[in-house]
């Protein structure tokens, strides 16, 4: 799991209104190199909740890899230091083994072998 | 087993239609796409009950191969495969350009298989287990759904449940496969039910399926299927 899926997913049990964002236990992580692609990541800044990804990034262990404010996208246009940091921070780091738990619950959703498993109980539905 | 038998076949000249006005290098490409997609390895235990027999590579390459050539739905975007099995489609759109895939299924078994299928092909697709009806995703990043959803010969009303959530997530586009015998009820869910701004049926391809009750004599059934492309 990386952690653009993570800025998307959200604890969907019955009757929670604050299942976001879920805090990120991260037990083992890899990185993977993938291809830089600025339009790419231009154009999906505006959708990322920052200050999930800054939370993400962290429990990884990279407290300085974001800025804690959100920048401006006109910043993003020029810095090219900080548009990779954010390439680095959203597509290249795959959480393996961890868990995602819920900040109003505190229910665990398990990754393993890189799955989040995101299935609810019989009663959580 | 022959795994063979649970693939999907494709008869008929509909699907060469959607190629026809491609040139010569889109058919090599086309041909690459679904080679790789050949070595793709499928459910080793299908369960019945969760519909699971896959997007064979002549459909899955010409289906994610239109996306993309004809509507510029796939290369740049974000791209999900709700009930995606071992990961034939969301891989085919990896392949295809995609710079972020999702793949969403109830069942751990099929996932393992296609996370190994994604290191096999050496792409990178996110694999999330959930039962898609009760999926939460927060802000509009995906662009496109492509699915091969249960036809709901199982769990009634799931094909539209499927349908529902993908116009909810996707942005952009849907690709979809439907029992054409549902098209007119599919076309009126999604335009009046789940606000679809528009429901195209691409063309009509023939499925085998495996059997699905016990009634059926025969091991498999041939169907009639739409592929749709809905825009949300
Ligand atoms: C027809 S198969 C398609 C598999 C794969 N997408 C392909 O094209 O080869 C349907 C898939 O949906 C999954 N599925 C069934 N019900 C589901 C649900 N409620 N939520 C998520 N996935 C589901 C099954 O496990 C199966 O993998």
């Amino acid at each position: 799991m990386r952690l653009l899926t993570h800025n998307m997913l959200a604890c969907n049990i019955k009757g929670v209104t604050n299942g976001y964002p879920l805090r990120l236990e991260a037990e083992k992580w890899v990185e993977k190199e993938v291809d830089f692609n600025a339009d790419f990541l231009r154009g999906v800044f505006p959708k990322i909740d920052w200050p999930a990804l800054v939370g993400a990034a962290r429990a990884l262990g990279f407290h300085d890899l974001l800025p804690v404010d959100a920048p401006d996208p006109s910043v993003l246009a020029s810095d090219d230091e900080l548009l990779r940091r954010f390439h680095r921070a959203l597509l290249q780091l795959h959480v393996e083994e961890g868990g995602l738990v819920c900040p109003e619950t505190s229910r665990r959703f398990p990754i393993n072998k890189g799955i989040p498993n995101m299935l609810l109980h019989e009663d959580e539905v | 087993m022959n795994f063979e038998l649970w693939g999907v076949s494709i008869r008929g000249r509909n699907s060469s239609r959607v190629l026809a006005h491609e040139g010569f290098i889109f058919e090599m490409k086309l041909k690459q796409l679904e080679g790789l997609l050949g070595s793709i390895q499928q459910f080793p235990n299908p369960k019945l009950e969760l519909e699971q027999y896959p997007t064979g590579p002549h459909i899955a390459s010409r289906l994610v191969y239109t996306a993309e050539n004809t509507f510029g739905d796939v290369n740049g975007k974000v791209v999900a495969d709700f009930g995606c099995g071992c990961g034939t489609l969301g891989i085919a759109g990896a392949l295809m350009g995609a710079d972020y895939i999702m793949g969403f299924d109830v069942d751990s078994q099929s996932l393992e298989t296609a996370s190994q299928n994604v290191e096999l092909i050496e792409v990178d697709m996110d694999l999330i287990q959930c039962n898609v009806k009760n999926l939460a995703l927060r802000g509009q990043v995906i662009n496109t759904v492509i699915m091969n959803p249960p036809f709901g010969t199982r769990q009634k009303g799931i094909d539209a449940e499927f349908l529902s959530v993908a116009l909810k997530v996707a942005s952009q586009a849907v690709y979809s496969l439907h029992k054409t015998s549902t098209r007119e009820h599919i076309k009126r869910i999604a335009l009046r039910d789940f606000n679809a701004k528009s429901a195209e049926v691409l063309c009509e391809l023939r499925f085998d399926v495996p059997k699905m009750y016990k009634f059926h004599k025969k091991k498999e059934v041939d169907i009639a299927v739409d592929l749709w492309r809905f825009v949300p």
